[in-house]
């Protein structure tokens, strides 16, 4: 790990010149306001999923057809996982890197900032497409966020849209991508090598690879969906030659890394988070990096593990299972690193802690079930049913979504300049964390009990989870008004940070000022 | 904050460029999806966006050019590098459509034949257009149908224009390596010959390629709707052939840019992208050759 030996003199007046509304947020090329841009765009594309999935739990909420018909609840659930995945997650890890990655490393900007730019002005645009989509013949895409053939092949306008807009989001991740890998390989500060890199900044560097690697296979496949659709190919169509699932392993070869791009951010941040709570460095900080990179190798070979039941030989199960058991282990090193961070620390319990050891808890939760979904034999039974709805929501909202929150929480301080209020902290997270188990704690009973996903309507006898659940779900949903309200308020005044702003923390961006100066680092740091 | 020097990273001032692009990536991708389902305003939404983006990427490459002199070695390094990850970028993007290939000719198409149940009597051979191939490609190309009796058509013969084009394509590789040496040795007219001479070669693959592609459509009965055959070549060769038109534009912008004396025998890191993305469009076609050509 990286420590700074001059703090040095950042809080020039003419590097705190900022230019007017216009060009400071629409044609800025400084690495914090984008970062901040992609920060807030992430936050509203939260609640608009969210408000869809508020949707989907109200219907839910009784047997029968209360409010919606089964054809808009199929939209809803398509959408509320589009918008969530490359609309509010991944932009949300994005704004963070953009943030903290060359505070971090020590560089005055990302190395390609207009391209940065465009990385992000390119999302509001695509997810406008997106969401227009409800107002067009047919409404929006009803097919679930995989897109399956043939379904989609049958599918209105909407699909068309989606694949543009997904057309759009992957050139803007991988541009994202490329900036981010090329930052932390060109222009970290003298004296930090590899292996001295915060822990963020090395997750990040593998996710960007990931995007890379899979953004292109993901676009292969949505074109492939609209040759399909209208020139006449018969990818997916047997009676051409074709083979519906082939598009399954297109899009899960695409599909499985990308579930790591959205949790390796989030092993980075809590990974920062923990250390400066526990008053210790970070337990096995070289092998949480090869556990990073093993989980990454990992994730290209596992990817079937989502279609067991698609009807594959024995061999290609028996080797996904056996690949899929293997992702525990490294998963295992980090999470054992983390555990081992906080023995005998002296721990304090600050809001960003509360939710690094809740996502702790939470997302080896959601690693167990996992596991449990691993194993082909069992797979068939819980394949396409409720555990699975609630094995993927506490890996990604008790995983990446509470990590972002913890995060956010963490360096708050340091992007505004005031402290936000601890009470009101403590508050938020115990909220989220109570009516997020609340939520998806009775998912996993309802799946096993073989409830199916993605249908309106249900039997009588899983009324009273499904009860629970939606209670559950407003709860959450309601909690994060107050997520906002702490944010607005720390942006509007408090108490002032000091530059920092914990106890004693690790890592360069703790030696500027808070607020961060709008430039940073335009001398590179000394690093011992 | 405009006090560019070469001490420091070069880090640009506030610029419309991003943004405006993204409009008109919006009107590139909305139009493309209402022209795909029969809307009047969609081409020419689409057309403005595409004359907007070429316009804007004028402009900004213009700017980039204009400020080159205030790069260090670390912006160079930069470009660098992300040249190469976008560069891998479209590897895996060519990957997606070869595994395609490999899945449908190795695993789908004998599982096909296996069931006996859906199509009895449909044989697993390469290539295929599937059980109902024919009929797919009449349903498409109502005018096809008279080409393609049953479902036979004919296979491109590797050892006529491919070859050529295989050669070309070799060829221009080797020009481009001998430009990129006689331009470090400072021979200029020698530069200019190679780097001209690779461009007519690419060129030329592509004047062949339309060749190929017209006797694909009238002598062969292979079109895009042909089977699975048929979407698995046309699409392969056509954003091979694609890549290639963008690197042989590439070129020629050096080309235009090195006569006006943009590059030194040392700082030339536009030929040098270029030159990458060229042996890179090389490659994936000596692939296409060996899998859709020749095996």
């Amino acid at each position: 790990m990286s420590h700074a030996a001059t703090a040095g003199d950042h809080g020039h007046d003419d590097h705190d010149h900022k230019p007017p509304f216009f060009q400071r947020w629409f044609m800025s090329t400084n690495h914090k306001d984008i970062g901040t841009l992609y920060l807030i765009f992430s936050l509203t594309m939260l609640f608009v999923g969210g408000a869809m999935a508020l949707v989907i739990r109200a219907e839910l909420f009784q047997p029968g057809l209360q409010f919606i018909d089964p054809h808009f609840f199929n939209q809803m659930t398509t959408m509320h996982a589009l918008i969530m995945v490359f609309g509010a997650v991944m932009p949300g890890f994005v704004g963070f890197a953009n943030w903290m990655v060359p505070l971090m490393i020590g560089a005055p900007d990302m190395a390609l900032p207009r391209m940065n730019n465009w990385s992000f002005w390119i999302l509001p645009f695509a997810f406008t497409i997106l969401l227009s989509s409800f107002f067009v013949p047919g409404g929006a895409p009803a097919s679930g966020w995989t897109l399956y053939a043939p379904l989609t092949i049958q599918g209105g306008m909407s699909v068309d849209m989606a694949i543009v807009a997904i057309h759009m989001m992957g050139i803007s991740s991988i541009m994202g991508a490329i900036n981010v890998i090329v930052t932390v390989l060109n222009m970290r500060a003298p004296g930090m090598t590899l292996m001295k890199m915060p822990m963020f900044v090395w997750t990040w560097l593998i996710t960007a690879f990931l995007l890379i690697a899979v953004m292109p296979v993901f676009a292969g496949a949505v074109t492939m969906l609209l040759t399909d659709r209208h020139f006449g190919t018969a990818f997916f169509n047997p009676a051409g030659g074709g083979d519906p699932v082939l598009y399954q392993h297109i899009f899960w070869f695409f599909g499985h890394p990308e579930v790591y791009i959205m949790i390796l951010p989030a092993f980075g941040i809590i990974s920062h988070i923990i250390p400066t709570f526990a008053r210790k460095p970070l337990f096995g900080y070289s092998s949480m990096v090869f556990a990073t990179a093993a989980i990454a190798f990992l994730s290209f070979i596992v990817w079937a593990h989502h279609m067991f039941t698609v009807g594959m030989p024995l061999q290609g199960e028996l080797f996904f299972m056996y690949a899929t058991m293997l992702i525990s282990v490294p998963t295992g090193v980090k999470v054992f690193n983390w555990v081992t961070t906080m023995w005998r620390g002296s721990m304090t319990f600050e809001t960003p802690m509360l939710y690094a050891i809740g996502v702790v808890f939470l997302f080896t939760l959601g690693g167990l079930s996992g596991l449990m979904l691993a194993i082909t034999p069992a797979d068939f039974q819980y394949h396409d049913t409720y555990f699975v709805v609630a094995h993927f929501h506490y890996v990604l909202f008790s995983g990446a979504v509470m990590a972002m929150m913890g995060g956010a929480f963490f360096w708050l301080p340091k992007w505004t300049g005031h402290m936000y209020n601890e009470t009101l902290g403590k508050i938020h997270f115990w909220l989220t964390a109570i009516f997020f188990n609340i939520t998806f704690f009775p998912q996993h009973f309802l799946g096993l009990a073989g409830m199916p996903r993605r249908y309106a309507d249900y039997p009588v006898q899983f009324t009273e989870f499904n009860q629970w659940s939606s209670f559950g779900a407003f709860g959450l949903g309601i909690s994060q008004l107050l997520f906002v309200y702490i944010i607005v308020a720390t942006v509007r005044g408090g108490k002032k940070a000091t530059a920092e702003v914990w106890d004693n923390p690790e890592g360069l961006e703790w030696t500027v000022p808070s607020p961060a100066p709008f430039h940073t680092f335009d001398e590179p740091p000394v690093i011992r | 904050m405009s006090a560019h020097s070469k001490d420091h990273y070069f880090v640009p001032d506030a610029s419309a460029y991003p943004f405006l692009c993204s409009i008109a990536l919006f009107c590139i991708a909305m139009g493309g999806a209402s022209y795909l389902n029969g809307y009047t305003f969609a081409p020419t939404l689409m057309s403005a966006g595409f004359l907007g983006m070429a316009v804007l990427l004028f402009i900004w490459f213009r700017k980039v050019i204009i400020e080159s002199p205030d790069y260090n070695m670390d912006v160079d390094k930069s470009f660098r590098m992300g040249m190469s990850w976008f560069i891998f970028s479209e590897v895996m993007f060519f990957a997606a459509f070869f595994g395609a290939l490999y899945y449908i000719r190795t695993l789908a198409i004998p599982w096909l034949a296996d069931t006996e149940l859906l199509w009895p009597g449909f044989e697993a051979t390469w290539p295929s257009t599937g059980p109902l191939g024919a009929e797919l490609l009449a349903g498409v190309h109502p005018d096809a149908s008279s080409i393609a009796e049953g479902t036979k058509f004919a296979l491109v013969d590797p050892w006529h224009l491919p070859l050529y084009n295989t050669l070309l394509l070799l060829a221009s590789s080797v020009t481009l390596t001998i430009g990129h040496h006689t331009l470090r040795a400072s021979k200029r007219r020698q530069t200019v010959f190679w780097l001209a001479l690779t461009v007519v070669l690419g060129a030329f693959f592509l004047f062949l390629q339309v060749e190929e592609y017209i006797e694909a459509y009238t002598q062969l009965g292979l079109t895009l709707g042909t089977g699975v055959y048929g979407s698995t070549f046309f699409l392969l060769t056509g954003f091979h052939g694609f890549h290639v038109t963008l690197g042989a534009f590439i070129l020629l912008v050096v080309l235009i840019r090195y006569m006006k004396g943009h590059f030194t025998a040392e700082k030339h890191f536009a030929f040098e992208g270029g030159a990458w993305y060229w042996h890179f469009v090389d490659t994936v076609w000596v692939g296409l050759f060996i899998f859709v050509y020749i095996l």
